[in-house]
């Protein structure tokens, strides 16, 4: 039987040196995965959802429920490979086995790790890299030290916000000035804002913007989408599900978004180095304001593969959070394309600013009744005009023509969604 | 305002010096008949005679010495050396003696000698006519290092240089000496001390001197039209750098790219990059990058030197990493 | 013997007596570690600074190289400020920075103490060049030894010197060894003065250990010069008694031939040749004990330079000119 690894108290900022076990997600014998909350973690500051790095099943969990503080390090439960769930002694001692591939995001850097194994004499070596003048070697970061450039951390220490908390824009690449103030702009971790935080957020989400439009090329496309019959079916649908289980036109809209994304794969994604970078999924972040000003775009994963129900339902849980303050850091990195809707707000249409690193951002108005010239008549339909906000590097009009279309089309088959 | 080319501007300045100083005199290697192996000195010697405009033996370290000899004597020599790689045969004469005099007598001898030399690639002339040294002479205290970048600093460097009471070398880039710009009529002298602010930015700070400074004005416009506003500062002087102004506009862009004509290994820009580093660490959002020539004795043919030589789409390239990642 | 050249070689003995003294000083304070760094001594070699600087006017210009003490002090830098310097003091006069090796004293046009072997060459004869282009027909006397002959800014010097016909004497102390490696093993043709006629340049060979000899040569080639006739170069055949520097055990030289040199002292060989009685002598010898005295108490007293004001001197503090 293999040796568990240990899930322990995490280091959720430069600052913490401790935390309590508040809440169990997950109990002896249950399936996590990689990147899975397992736990919520009270600090000073506030309390965090705690995530695995491993893929396995939950052995033991060796700290309860408690308000006592346990150090940074602390085993907190065994996790053990595969099927294998029996649990077995367990001691501080044990350590995870270096896994090459899994790079735990520094939000929660595990205690430092054994060196890896040196790879088997097969392995082939790498090719002798060609110097380059203008290699730049990344900094890694030391097991348990934050990767972070020297400016992101004073701007931390300026914005107030936990260097921990952060995650890195790009993977693997260390913390920027720009992460943290995407990191402030959305807070994920802090609980609320002290006053005078509140405008170094407003200015974190202004130099974002500012970024934004200085640096994408953004090209701007509207279309009216008539939704007679998305509307009638929706009404239809829930009329058979309880008040609870009510789909909002918000998630049919979100998911006609996420669908033609998945067709579309290159508004699908990240402009990174010079070069369009698909997206490994639809993840499709939805902008959501927050209580006292500010505005975050958490995503959805595999938005496209979420039946409408689901989706509604992971759309409330996420609007709750943010309203909450309980989002995880990762979900603030992960979205390859933005949906923003204004309609709740009376507005017409709205045209967004691109969250960089992405490359297009879909935005809707209301729904409201207009006059309607179809089938040679004119009639009062239901109609949202959807904008597409697209970076001119990764697309040109035509395919943002394209995918507006395809977002007309799914809503005209909402069954279909 | 008139169109000038570099090589003009350089000819202005010598002109003007000899007019302004009985002291001052030009000696070199066929600088007189031939009129300069750059056609910089072409037609002073008819204009200033052979006492002031002097053809020189092939003998870099003796008429080098022989100028740092004719400073101590009271005169205001303007040395040229053909290229900086025949500058090697004169180090003797620049380290220990232009660069040593001063302190090494306590005071008492300073040196207010002027030698300008060619530099750098680009013109397939090969390993040992296209180096970029003026780096390695920015490594020595006592002397001071000017890059002309421009027709305007070719035109006004050289006065001020002049009225140095130290050695002053100026590096001309030899690809430069074609090209041309806009020149007052009225240029003079310019201000040694301040590196040059060439094209404002706000997203990474591109640091160049001499040659590379065009590389990094084509690379900024290149970046301007992917969103990235680069910012241009031209050394000017290698020695003594102006810090202030580079720790000035990194504090502002956070990034930093520096372009350097000489090989990276120990060369000027691991200088500049030390010194953000000490000066400004607390302002990185990246790893300051670098983009030098290869390190290779300089190649003759035309795809190998170019490979060689630091290029707006290397500098590009740097800029969109430090920028995007 | 006239008295004006009794009184002559009267000077021309207090000169020597005076660079020797001061050297078997040197030995002593260096091996008090009174004195650091290296320490090259002229002992037997006076004859030749003696005779040569006794041809210059006061505002010649000297440059000489390491083993230059002599030099300094013949051209008129006191014995003091020398002293000074080689204590490291800020009385030196290079203001302790420059130690035995870089003496340098402006006022008495005096250029160093130049370390690098043919590095003083192009230097003397950009000097001349001054002094041409001014017209102020001054000359410079550019002291180097044997050694310098191998080395490629000789015979560039030589060549420029000669092209512009450049006020220089050229005078080569010949003490038959590059530190330990004598002319012969590093020279094809160790006549020095035929190189230097391969210049165009008058040159020819002088005993050294004769001072009225070397002052004689040295009238003759400093008048040359100075009536326009372009450098001139002396060989000038000498000897130094002691190794070459402080660290040196002096193992390349058979004491043979060292005795043998010594016979030929240029100290009792000018009292003899010029019947210089004992009791001048003894009061040159005075004098130069009195002198050298002073100048050690001098240096004892000397104030050491503050490290604050280590980077002074890089660039200059002067105004432009």
């Amino acid at each position: 039987m293999a040796e568990p690894r240990v899930f322990r108290m995490p280091s959720l900022g430069a600052d913490m040196t401790e935390g309590a076990v508040l809440e169990w997600f997950v109990k002896p014998g249950d399936r996590v995965h990689r990147g899975d909350l397992v736990a919520v973690i009270k600090t000073d500051k506030a309390d965090i959802e705690a995530e695995v790095f491993d893929d396995g099943v939950i052995g033991e969990l060796l700290a309860p429920v408690s308000d006592e503080k346990l150090p940074i390090g602390t085993p907190l439960a065994t996790i053990y490979d595969g099927d294998d769930a029996t649990p077995a002694p367990t001691s501080a001692e044990v350590v995870p086995p270096p896994t090459a591939e899994v790079v735990p995001p520094p939000t929660s850097a595990p205690p430092p790790s054994p060196p890896s194994a040196p790879s088997p004499p097969s392995a082939p070596s790498p090719p002798h890299p060609r110097p380059s003048s203008a290699t730049i070697v990344l900094p890694t970061a030391e097991a348990g030290r934050i990767a972070a450039s020297p400016y992101a951390r004073r701007r931390a220490a300026e914005l107030g916000v936990d260097i921990g908390s952060v995650v890195p824009g790009r993977p693997g690449h260390p913390i920027s000035a720009d992460d943290v103030e995407r990191a402030a702009a959305g807070a994920p971790v802090i609980a609320p804002l002290p006053v005078d935080q509140a405008s170094a957020m407003r200015r974190a989400i202004g130099n974002l913007m500012t970024r934004s439009k200085r640096e994408i090329p953004h090209y701007y496309l509207e279309d009216d989408i008539e939704l007679a019959h998305a509307m009638a079916w929706l009404a239809h649908y829930n009329e058979r599900v309880s008040v609870e289980e009510r789909i909002l036109p918000a998630a049919m809209l979100y998911k006609a978004v996420a669908v033609a994304a998945r067709e579309m794969p290159a508004l699908n994604g990240h402009w990174s180095d010079g070069t369009f970078v698909p997206g490994d999924g639809v993840h499709l972040g939805v902008a959501i304001a927050m209580r006292g000003g500010g505005l975050v775009a958490p995503a959805i994963r595999d938005a496209d593969k979420c039946s409408l129900a689901d989706l509604m339902i992971r759309l409330r849980d996420l609007t709750a959070r943010v309203r909450g303050g309980r989002l995880r850091a990762s979900e603030m990195t992960d979205a390859t394309i933005t949906v923003t809707s204004l309609g709740d707000r009376g507005v017409r249409a709205v045209y967004g600013v691109i969250y960089a690193p992405q490359v297009a951002l879909v935005g809707f108005g209301k729904v409201s009744e207009r006059v309607w010239a179809a089938d040679g008549g004119i009639g009062i339909r239901p109609v949202v005009t959807a904008t597409l906000s697209a970076d001119h590097r990764a697309t040109d009009g035509l395919l943002g023509a394209r995918f507006l279309s395809a977002v007309t089309r799914h809503l005209h088959h909402p069954e279909d969604l | 305002m008139s169109s000038v080319t570099y090589r003009e501007a350089c000819r202005q300045a010598l002109r003007d010096a000899l007019q302004r100083d009985p002291r001052v005199f030009l000696m070199g290697e066929d600088v007189g008949r031939y009129g300069g192996c750059f056609a910089v000195s072409m037609g002073l010697l008819d204009e200033f005679g052979p006492e002031r405009i002097r053809d020189t033996p092939l003998s870099e370290s003796a008429f080098v010495g022989a100028g740092i000899g004719a400073a101590l004597g009271g005169m205001r020599p303007i040395v040229e050396i053909m290229t900086v790689n025949f500058s090697l045969l004169a180090l003797d004469q620049i380290l220990n003696n232009a660069a040593t005099l001063l302190h090494m007598s306590g005071g008492q001898c300073n040196v207010p000698l002027v030698i300008r030399m060619a530099t750098g690639g680009g013109r397939q002339v090969g390993a040992q006519h296209s180096h970029s040294l003026e780096g390695w002479y920015a490594h020595i205290p006592g002397l001071r290092i000017l890059t002309p970048a421009t027709v305007e600093d070719a035109r006004g460097m050289l006065w001020p240089a002049l009225e140095d009471p130290d050695p002053v070398l100026i590096f001309e880039h030899a690809s430069l000496y074609g090209a041309s710009a806009e020149l007052s009529d009225d240029a003079g002298p310019v201000d040694l001390t301040r590196a040059a602010l060439r094209r404002p930015g706000s997203d990474v700070t591109l640091v160049a001197y001499g040659g590379t400074v065009r590389v990094a004005l084509e690379a900024a416009e290149a970046l301007a039209s992917q969103g990235i506003d680069a910012e241009v500062i031209d050394l000017r002087t290698l020695r003594p750098l102006d810090d202030e102004t580079i720790v000035h506009s990194v504090r502002r862009t956070h990034r930093a790219v520096i372009v350097d004509e000489a090989w990276r290994s120990g060369s000027i820009s691991a200088e500049i990059a030390a010194r953000i580093m000490e000066l400004a660490f607390f302002d990185l959002d990246e790893p300051v990058a670098r983009v030098c020539s290869a390190e290779v004795p300089m190649p003759y043919a035309r795809q190998l030197e170019d490979a060689a030589l630091p290029s707006a789409p290397d500098v590009v390239a740097a800029a969109q990493r430090v920028c995007h990642g | 013997m006239s008295t004006s050249v009794h009184d002559e070689a009267l000077a021309l003995l207090r000169d020597m007596v005076r660079v020797r003294r001061f050297e078997e000083r040197c030995v002593e304070l260096y091996s008090a570690a009174k004195i650091r760094g290296f320490l090259h001594l002229y002992v037997g070699e006076e004859a030749v600074a003696a005779g040569v600087m006794r041809a210059l006017a006061p505002d010649d210009a000297v440059v000489a190289t390491y083993r230059e003490h002599g030099h300094a002090l013949l051209r008129g830098v006191s014995a003091r400020s020398i002293m000074a310097e080689m204590y490291g003091k800020l009385e030196g006069c290079s203001h302790g920075r420059g130690g035995s090796m870089h003496l340098f004293d402006v006022a008495h046009r005096f250029y160093g103490g130049n370390a690098i072997v043919g590095g003083g060459l192009p230097v003397a004869v950009g000097l001349a060049l001054a002094e041409q282009m001014q017209t102020t027909g001054r000359v410079v006397a550019c002291f180097f030894g044997e050694g310098t002959v191998a080395e490629g800014e000789f015979h560039e010097s030589m060549n420029l010197a000669a092209l512009w016909r450049l006020p220089v004497v050229f005078c080569c102390e010949n003490n038959l060894y590059a530190m330990g490696t004598a002319l012969a093993r590093s020279e094809s043709e160790t006549d020095i003065a035929l190189k230097a006629s391969s210049y165009e340049m008058p040159a020819w060979p002088v005993d050294g250990m004769d001072v009225l000899a070397v002052r004689d040569a040295a009238r003759h080639a400093v008048e040359a010069v100075r009536g326009g006739g372009g450098p001139h170069l002396l060989e000038l055949r000498t000897y130094r008694f002691r190794a070459h520097s402080m660290y040196d055990p002096d193992l390349y030289r058979d004491k043979a031939e060292v005795a043998r040199w010594k016979e030929r002292d240029p100290i009792p060989a000018l009292i003899q040749q010029a019947q210089i009685a004992q009791d001048d002598v003894d009061g040159i010898e005075s004098d130069a004990k009195a002198e050298i005295d002073d100048a050690v108490a001098f240096a004892e007293q000397g104030t050491d330079e503050p490290v604050a004001d280590l980077t002074r001197f890089v660039t200059s503090e002067i105004g432009r000119t």
